[in-house]
């Protein structure tokens, strides 16, 4: 136990003595909870418009003032016709083009049906889909106008609630999910690179042949990290409720338990990493390529996991991500307690064994060679 | 230029002879290639839907088939009292809900106007919003139906309409993959040219090899093209091979010259290779480094436009990203990828990546110092 501590000692000092990656590991979680959560969002606004106006009437000049009006869009030309969309969007200078036809006003005046044509740029079939319903929006919006008083018979009201997150807030959504990639991608990387320094250094044969069992070798890399990604976690815990207006509708202390296990899972993968190279740049690669990318996909906050084919599905029952963020959404913005998530934590406490048990034994084995 | 000859066989020889390196530079960007365009699928579609119906009425059963016929949604749950609707969402099992009230059907008959209740549960990002969305236009269908048949309409309807007629050029399909494919390559470019490098720098200057660099007559114009030429070439060698497993596992292959983007890629490159080097002057160990390069790749990642649009950002994000050179990567590489666009058409993005080569070279080069302080 002493010398664990003393160990444990000597990992602060490294790590204090460093002050530049100190600043880095404390302020970047800081920053980078700041920078995306009021910067990462799918809410549409201003997307570039151009307008084939064939017509050149009131009627067309109205709803085009009502599209550059709106939230969603904003006037960016007028074309002649539609070769010359072609150019515009292959500069990227419009989304979509509003096109009517040389008889726009006169056909809605007298045959009551007018209609016009929108030609989106689906090369982000995401975006086009969503301005298309916009767009569509607008036109009813117009349209219901021209009705004047005359209210439509057989009306059905609609009235539609949003759940746990009413503002639509984006930062709801992001806030879970910056947190499972800071949190894994801090812990994880820190450990497997300070180990894999020591062997790169040459100075882990020096702790090897030190009477310290491997055992507290590795312990005393990971409770320092620990502690950090503790202060971390507060931090941006801190952030998410004062700035950004996240709140914590569970259980803070039932949070503060699950992150807890994670950050162990997190550190013991860094050391299973470190075990499995023997230079800081793999160590470093595999951490960053092949944890961030796959955190970032497959905890599903960028993209619904339902929608992944069934083998992408299998893959993401392994990554621990998914079920952290699955369990912070319903504890921060649900407000589920133990019941509503004691089958997530139960797999993440799972793997956090399976990985400790598997890195410490690749830790003894190296031993042994 | 025989000095940077060696230089160069020296770096290429390192290179090559471990085979852990080769393997990340290669082997994992050509995995995620692989693995993510299949997951990187934002498309709504099963949206999980929960029925209280409390009029079990014909109109009432009409409606419910028209969602689940409707593509978007997938009837899982008929709940008999909204609370057990409510569970479900809780439990996430079903994503949006519809009520249908008692006594819906007579209402409409009698214009008394029945309120439908709609609950999305709006904790599930995209999915809750849009099916809710989805579910209010299937109904106002269902009511412009309804009216349709009760209403016995003349042939003009004496209301103005304006149907939408839209049209879908690029990608008529809506594939995501030929979205996803171009940008990802992007970003694994990325990450190979700027933080191998910014590795390979710091690496000798932790292991020490970089005073016995310095203490030879190579000058630092030397060592530096030295350090940039191979990484340079392994990163169009990664950008070749991408393009090539893109083509095989998901028939993704550009629209436009090979040429163009391969001009694009070969300027971007040297803007990103900068970086690194940039990086690789700032920090003295590679934990330093890694730190960094972190920070910076979470930022190219979520601020380049790659899963979110840059137009969604408030504004002062949108000018955060000017100064993103992967941004303007991933714009140009989709633009030449998904509609052909030409150098004519890339000015800004090939002006921007110009730019970018000379401020992170410049910066790296003044910053650098050959004798230690």
């Amino acid at each position: 136990m002493e010398q664990l501590i003393s160990f444990v000692r000597k990992e602060f000092l490294h790590i204090a003595r460093d002050w530049r990656s100190l600043s880095f590991l404390l302020g970047l979680p800081i920053a980078q909870m700041l920078i995306f959560g009021f910067a990462l969002s799918n809410e549409i606004r201003e997307a570039p418009f151009v307008v084939i106006d064939q017509s050149g009437d009131a009627d067309a000049r109205r709803l085009i003032e009502r599209f550059d009006a709106s939230n969603y869009f904003a006037l960016a030309g007028s074309l002649p016709d539609v070769a010359a969309a072609e150019t515009v969007f292959r500069r990227n200078e419009a989304r979509i083009a509003v096109v009517f036809p040389p008889d726009f006003g006169e056909a809605l005046r007298h045959t009551q049906e007018s209609p016009i044509q929108i030609i989106a740029d689906a090369g982000d079939p995401n975006l086009a889909g969503s301005l298309v319903n916009y767009a569509n929006a607008i036109v009813a919006d117009y349209q219901r106008e021209l009705y004047g008083t005359a209210k439509p018979p057989y009306a059905i009201a609609l009235e539609t609630r949003m759940l746990y997150n009413p503002q639509l807030s984006s930062a709801y959504n992001f806030v879970p999910g910056v947190m499972t990639l800071i949190l894994m991608l801090i812990s994880a990387m820190m450990t497997a690179v300070a180990l894999v320094r020591e062997k790169e250094l040459g100075t882990m044969e020096v702790l090897l042949v030190s009477p310290a069992s491997p055992i507290t070798v590795a312990l005393s890399k990971m409770i320092p990290y620990l502690l950090i990604s503790l202060l971390n976690l507060l931090n941006i815990l801190l952030l998410s409720y004062f700035v950004l207006d996240v709140p914590v509708r569970g259980s803070l202390a039932l949070l503060i338990g699950v992150c807890a296990i994670y950050l162990m899972a997190s550190l013991a993968l860094g050391l299973l990493i470190s075990s499995a190279t023997s230079s800081q740049q793999v160590a470093l690669f595999i951490s960053l390529i092949g944890l961030m990318m796959p955190t970032l996909i497959f905890s599903g906050f960028m993209f619904p996991i339902e929608n992944m084919p069934k083998p992408m599905q299998w893959i993401s029952h392994v990554v621990p991500a998914r079920w952290f963020f699955a369990i912070v959404r319903d504890v921060m913005i649900k407000g589920l307690g133990w019941a509503g998530i004691w089958r997530e934590t139960l797999v993440l406490i799972g793997m956090t064994l399976f990985f400790m048990a598997m890195s410490v034994k690749r830790f003894n084995i190296r031993l042994a060679d | 230029m025989k000095v940077l000859f060696v230089l160069l066989r020296k770096e290429f020889l390192q290179v090559f002879r471990d085979p852990a390196i080769l393997r990340i530079i290669f082997i994992m960007p050509l995995i995620q290639l692989i693995l993510l365009p299949l997951a990187a699928d934002y498309e709504v579609k099963n949206i999980n839907l929960a029925v209280v119906d409390n009029d079990h009425s014909a109109y009432a059963q009409r409606l419910v088939q028209k969602l689940g016929a409707s593509g978007y949604f997938r009837l899982t749950h008929y709940a008999l009292r909204y609370p057990d609707a409510l569970r479900t969402v809780e439990e996430d099992q079903a994503d949006v809900i519809i009520e249908i009230p008692v006594g819906f059907e007579r209402d409409l008959i009698r214009e008394q106007e029945p309120v439908l209740a709609i609950t999305a549960n709006a904790a599930n990002g995209v999915k809750g919003s849009l099916g809710g969305a989805y579910a209010a236009a299937i109904l106002r269908d269902f009511n412009q139906e309804i009216r349709e048949e009760l209403v016995s309409l003349p042939r003009l309807s004496p209301l103005p309409s304006i149907p939408v007629q839209p049209v879908y050029w690029y990608n008529p399909y809506f594939n995501y993959k030929q979205f996803m494919v171009p940008g990802i390559l992007a970003i694994l470019v990325t990450m190979v040219g700027s933080f191998l490098c910014a590795l390979n720098i710091v690496r000798e200057k932790e292991v020490g090899t970089i005073e016995q660099l310095n203490v030879t007559p190579i000058g630092k114009a030397q060592f530096i093209l030295g350090k940039l030429i191979p990484f340079w070439v392994l990163g169009l060698m990664v950008m070749a091979v991408g393009m090539v497993a893109g083509y095989i596992f998901f028939g993704v292959w550009p629209v436009g010259s090979i040429g163009v983007l391969f001009l694009v890629s070969a300027l971007y490159l040297l803007g990103v290779l900068g970086i690194g080097l940039l990086i690789s002057t700032y920090a003295e160990t590679q934990q330093q480094a890694s730190l960094m390069s972190f920070f910076i790749v979470m930022i190219f990642v979520l601020m380049g436009g790659l899963y979110t649009p840059v137009e969604s950002m408030p504004y002062w994000a949108q000018v955060v990203t000017w100064f993103n050179p992967p941004a303007y990567f991933i714009e140009a590489i989709r633009m030449i990828s998904l509609k052909g666009s030409g150098l004519a058409d890339l000015r800004p993005q090939l002006l921007a990546m110009v730019g970018f080569a000379f401020l992170f070279n410049g910066w790296a080069i003044w910053n650098y110092r050959k004798v230690k302080a």
